[in-house]
């Protein structure tokens, strides 16, 4: 539904050049959310403004719905009208909302129809229909600044469908809004995905969005796509710094000759009881360090870190049992100064605490 | 002088006064406005981008904002003439006062305009409108507040320099104060057209507090919210104040 192709940026400012977007492609198949995670400055912003060509791409080609959009684009800074045509097929939302103040919440939701030339009745009919649709039905006459942030931004999206988009675009939408709010609205745009066949591409910092709604997600850093896939191709990646983030467990080993081992269940795998046969199988004592279950992208995941006596070359039978038995297993390197690595790991994911 | 005397003078230059400023007024918001936000389309990141016309109109602004009322109003005689058919008069008079104001108001309203919230502007080119759209639907209804407070400096303004006008034979209540309070000595007819210029200054800068501040409410992003708050903070306060006095 969205592909772009080596898609890079660059901005040039007083002989300076920044680079934002360094070559990135990605793919969001039709119909499914798809999360881009990334620190401030890892170039997500400019990813989303180069979708919809609000942010004129360097290089790089951007097709929506089957549609060359960087063809369209015409020379100038200026849009033309076949692009202005094509953005209005695609809905945007903000993390600062972005609403009319001088409008009521109705006229905020009807202006994208009178960009459409829309006449007045059918204009004021689909608003009434679109703030039913995000629960905000009685607030039709209010002016935004009545409203909170969690209602703004339910009129931010009622907004952005008023041109029946097939694609939304959300940008931060969740991160001005507190944790509670933050769940609301993205159950509301889980629902319209679902209710509308709506792909959705969202750009966020917080780990905890992509975690609950995407189907599929990528990695920022420095203007490039790390990783990318869907959330179930990314937890079965060995060594994912995307999994390790979506599903952190901890534990450090207790002592030097220890082997530790990170072992992933999806799905049927859960069920079965491999670290008793382990343990039977081959006489070793097995603690564990850490573990827990959860919901990722609607799929079943278990995360154990285990703790196997004696170094790396002592257990790569044990090891070999465990990766027979269809698990994902990533050995922990504690030859690495265990600290350290664990700490840039997670600086470089960034993620649950500094979203927090 | 007395009062039977005074009277249809004041009323006259009232008269004038209001029919030179509103006119004056008008032609300034409808040519200042067009121009203020060229002003902001044009600048550097501007959505008509173009820095060559930008200078030029900028300029245009600052020489026309840096000469003297009364200069400008010489200087304008031969354009004055072929537009109205005379260089004295109220209507004469009109054409220099607006010519003035419109470089005044523009400025006033390149400030309200560059104020507007960029993402607003993101807003509406993302649903596909084009630069035309955007300035109709958002930088002038979202600056609304801000222009009508500049509307009411400008007349204020105008009010002022009008009182010039009387050089050129229009009248009003500032030539009445220079005519007859200075040059004739008639200390109260003076006083009287002051303390009118006072009440009329007060009344307009009222009226149009009230009209920005009606509309701010409406909307208002910012500003009107805890405006309200901090009133509504003090009503129950009162009554403790009196029960204490």
């Amino acid at each position: 539904m969205i592909t772009t192709t080596g898609l890079t940026k660059v901005y040039r400012s007083r002989g300076r050049e920044v680079t934002a977007l360094d070559g990135v492609d990605l793919h969001v198949r039709e119909g499914e959310v798809y999360g881009v995670i990334g620190q401030s400055g890892a170039g997500k912003s400019s990813l989303i403004r180069c979708i919809n060509l609000l942010e004129r791409p360097t290089a790089g080609t951007v097709t929506v719905a089957g549609q060359d959009l960087t063809a369209l684009a015409g020379r100038g800074p200026r849009a033309g009208k076949e692009l202005r045509q094509a953005r209005s097929r695609i809905g945007m939302v903000f993390q600062h909302f972005n609403l009319l103040s001088s409008r009521t919440v109705q006229d905020n939701v009807e202006l994208p129809l009178e960009i459409l030339g829309v006449s007045g009745r059918e204009r004021s009919r689909k608003a009434l229909e679109l703030l039913d649709l995000v629960g905000l039905a009685d607030k039709a006459k209010s002016f935004p600044a009545q409203l909170s942030g969690g209602q703004k931004q339910r009129v931010g999206i009622a907004r952005a469908l008023a041109g029946d988009p097939k694609v939304l675009l959300s940008d931060e939408a969740t991160s001005a809004l507190d944790p509670e709010t933050t769940r609301s609205i993205l159950q509301l745009l889980r629902d319209l995905n679902r209710q509308l066949g709506l792909t959705v591409l969202l750009i966020t910092h917080e780990m905890d969005v992509v975690k609950s709604i995407c189907d599929s997600a990528a990695l920022m850093e420095n203007g490039r796509v790390v990783e990318s896939g869907t959330v179930g191709e990314l937890l079965a990646t060995p060594g994912s710094e995307l999994a390790g983030a979506l599903f952190p467990v901890g534990g450090d080993a207790t002592g030097e000759d220890r082997t530790v081992v990170d072992v992933t269940f999806l799905g049927e795998a859960a069920t079965r009881p491999v670290i008793s046969q382990l343990s039977r199988t081959y006489n070793i004592d097995i603690s564990i360090l850490g573990a827990a279950i959860d919901t990722v992208g609607g799929l079943q995941v278990g995360r154990m870190r285990i703790e196997l006596p004696g170094r790396y070359e002592d257990n790569v039978v044990p090891v070999g049992f465990l990766r027979e038995q269809g698990l994902q297993i990533d050995i922990v390197d504690h030859t690495a100064d265990t600290a350290t690595a664990a700490d840039t790991a997670q600086e470089s994911v960034l993620l649950k605490d500094g979203a927090k | 002088m007395t009062w039977s005397e005074m009277q249809p003078l004041l009323s006259q230059a009232c008269w004038d006064t209001l029919y030179m400023v509103g006119w004056s007024t008008l032609i300034a918001v409808v040519g200042g406005l067009p121009l203020g936000v060229l002003l902001v389309l044009t600048d550097r990141g501007g959505l008509l981008q173009n820095l060559a016309a930008n200078k030029v109109i900028g300029q245009i602004v600052n020489i026309a904002r840096s000469l003297p009322f009364i200069i400008l109003m010489v200087a304008l005689m031969n354009f004055t003439r072929t537009i109205t058919g005379t260089t004295i008069g109220r209507e004469a008079a009109i054409v220099p006062l607006a010519i003035g104001a419109i470089p005044f108001f523009a400025r006033l309203v390149e400030t309200a305009v560059r104020e507007v919230d960029g993402g607003l502007v993101e807003a509406v080119q993302a649903m596909g409108g084009n630069t035309w759209t955007i300035v109709r639907k958002v930088l002038v209804p979202e600056s609304l507040p801000s222009i009508l407070a500049s509307t009411t400096t400008t007349i204020v303004a105008l009010i002022g320099y009008s009182a010039m006008a009387g050089t050129v034979g229009a009248g009003g209540l500032g030539d009445i104060a220079i005519r007859y309070g200075y040059q004739r000595f008639e200390t109260e007819l003076m006083w009287i057209t002051v303390a009118i210029l006072a009440v009329v200054i007060s009344l307009i800068q009222f009226a149009g507090d009230y009209a920005a501040r009606s509309l701010h409410r409406r909307g208002g992003s910012s500003g009107p919210a805890p405006r309200l708050r901090l009133l509504k903070a003090k009503e129950p306060a009162a009554p403790d104040v009196g029960k204490a006095a």
